[in-house]
């Protein structure tokens, strides 16, 4: 019969010979392949305690970004909610009051700014729309509860740490884009 | 005086009864905890690391879990024989460690104490009839359980052990043609003084290794168990702690038959080119069963070892190792050890 493909391969039906029916010493092969495995690398990464480096274009959970002085950059324009393809964003704007200078860059602000994280796609076009740099995506991921409900992160949840008050964990949620936003100055 | 001597003789041997129990309880409560390392090792895992430093609490978290897990008795199951089944099992697990001697004698409070249970001088022959007693724990549960899946396993288990216990026995005779003796303790002594048993009887060592595998019920020979055809053979309805002392029984019974072949083969408590008599008696005494542990966990690692590379039998193929290739060759190498004994001493 002609073959299909060149990639055939016949098999030996031979029978097997003595030491082959014997299966010790296939036994004894086994062994020594699997004893070999006690000397190599274990793949594994203890989770928790050490996480895999994600490349800096992973798109984990979004973060409200505020400037340099801790004032909120986002002005409710509402572009971000527009881009979303999976209708994720919700916001009410509110008009920034004498004295409220220190919180808010603009004199537009979002007064509630919700984010269904079990509607999110973690696109990223968010962070593609927005023109005041206010949202980007973190290389956080997994958040788990128990309630649906707890999934709608609200403003509190979103916004990044106050790099004054707290300039750890500020660095520490700013993350790769830390890095980035070095390199960028630079060039 | 009398009542005296016997009080202090009781409490001698409650004593070591109380610690060989726990202590192959403990080794075969950590023999499942070295089972999942070396799964993990050998298949480059992690194994369990959470509970404890390195995981070493795992098997106390297991055995929490066990214990507290709701029990279940199946409704038409026979009651009396569903719970006699685990018992047994565990029972005649634990029965077989009184004739193995863990080591020579130690002297305390100026008495000589042995470190063994009961040396009877039919001790191998006692370790064989427990062992073979101990299938009926599987053999009751799985009937007891009224589902067709345990009743498979437990058929299994008992033609399996049939088969692999004449095989064992024949080559267990050629040995005792050279020992001249059942006893464990005498066959230690002789061991120590000449040539370890293993280098005069290797075949009968293979073969008694073999069918040491296929009595524990592991792998390649875990047909009774056979999860993933059986889900779970003889223990498919068990639960709770019942279900613990069948899966603490099969641990207790490698660490037993590593024990045993320890003491047959590989010299018991003896430590090669080594004079125990030059030293303390109970410095000697520790060091021999420093050298006992160390051969069982060898033994044990190789159960292991073997457990995660072959994979299991077909039933025909076990029947055929067992029935036409083992039971022969038992019975050869039989007929060349007497032939040999008897050539040597015309």
């Amino acid at each position: 019969m002609q073959a299909l493909t060149n990639r055939v391969k016949t098999v030996s039906r031979k029978p097997m010979n003595f030491l082959e029916r014997l299966y010790i010493p296939a036994i004894i092969q086994g062994m020594i392949i699997t004893f070999s495995h006690i000397f190599k690398k274990n793949p594994t990464i203890s989770y928790p305690e050490q996480t895999r480096p994600f490349s800096p274009v992973f798109r984990g959970l979004q973060i409200l970004n505020r400037d340099e002085e801790g004032r909120e950059n986002c002005t409710a324009c509402g572009l971000c909610a527009v881009a979303c393809p999976a209708e994720a964003i919700t916001m009410e704007a509110a008009e920034r009051q004498p004295g409220e200078e220190h919180l808010y860059r603009e004199e537009k602000y979002a007064a509630r700014y919700e984010i269904n994280m079990l509607r999110c796609i973690f696109c990223g076009l968010c962070e593609e729309a927005c023109p005041k740099d206010a949202i980007y995506l973190s290389e956080t991921f997994t958040p788990a509860d128990y309630q649906r409900k707890k999934f709608i992160y609200n403003k509190q949840e979103l916004l990044i740490p106050h790099p004054k008050e707290d300039p750890e964990a500020y660095k520490k949620a700013l993350g790769n884009r830390a890095k980035q936003q070095d390199s960028d100055t630079k060039n | 005086m009398f009542l005296a001597i016997d009080l202090a003789f009781i409490i001698e041997k409650l004593v070591l009864i109380i610690i060989v129990v726990m202590g192959s309880l403990l080794i075969a409560m950590y023999a499942t905890y070295a089972e999942r390392k070396v799964a993990a090792v050998l298949q480059d895992r992690s194994g369990p690391n959470r509970a404890g430093p390195f995981g070493l609490l795992q098997p106390v978290a297991d055995g929490m879990k066990l214990f507290f897990k709701e029990e279940i008795i199946p409704a038409f199951s026979s009651r009396f024989l569903f719970i006699l089944g685990p018992g047994l099992a565990m029972i005649t697990a634990i029965m077989t460690s009184a004739v193995i001697p863990w080591g020579n004698t130690v002297e305390f409070f100026g008495r000589t104490i042995s470190l063994q249970i009961a040396d009877v001088n039919i001790g191998i022959l006692y370790i064989f009839g427990v062992v073979s007693m101990g299938v009926y724990g599987i053999m009751i549960g799985a009937w007891a359980s009224n589902n067709k899946y345990a009743l498979i396993g437990g058929l299994r288990a008992a033609s399996q052990i049939i088969s692999y216990e004449l095989a064992m026995g024949i080559s267990l005779i050629a040995l005792l043609f050279l020992t001249g003796t059942l006893s464990l303790k005498e066959m230690v002594v002789q061991q120590q003084e000449g040539l370890w048993n293993v280098v005069k009887q290797p075949l009968g060592f293979f073969i008694f290794l073999i069918c040491a595998f296929a009595e524990c019920n592991r792998t390649p020979f875990d047909l009774p168990e056979a999860e993933s055809e059986l889900i779970g053979g003889y223990h498919t309805e068990y639960s709770s702690m019942k279900l613990g002392f069948y899966l603490f029984a099969e641990y207790i019974n490698m660490f037993i038959s590593s024990a045993v072949m320890a003491t047959l083969f590989f010299g018991g408590y003896d430590v090669p080119f080594l004079d125990e008599s030059t030293l303390a008696p109970n410095i000697a005494a520790l060091i021999g069963i420093a050298a006992l542990m160390f051969k069982i966990v060898c033994f044990i690692f190789l159960f292991m070892w073997v457990r995660w590379t072959v994979p299991r039998f077909r039933y025909d193929q076990l029947m055929h190792l067992g029935w036409r290739i083992l039971i022969p060759l038992a019975l050869f190498n039989m007929l060349l050890t007497g032939a040999v004994v008897l050539y040597f001493n015309k």
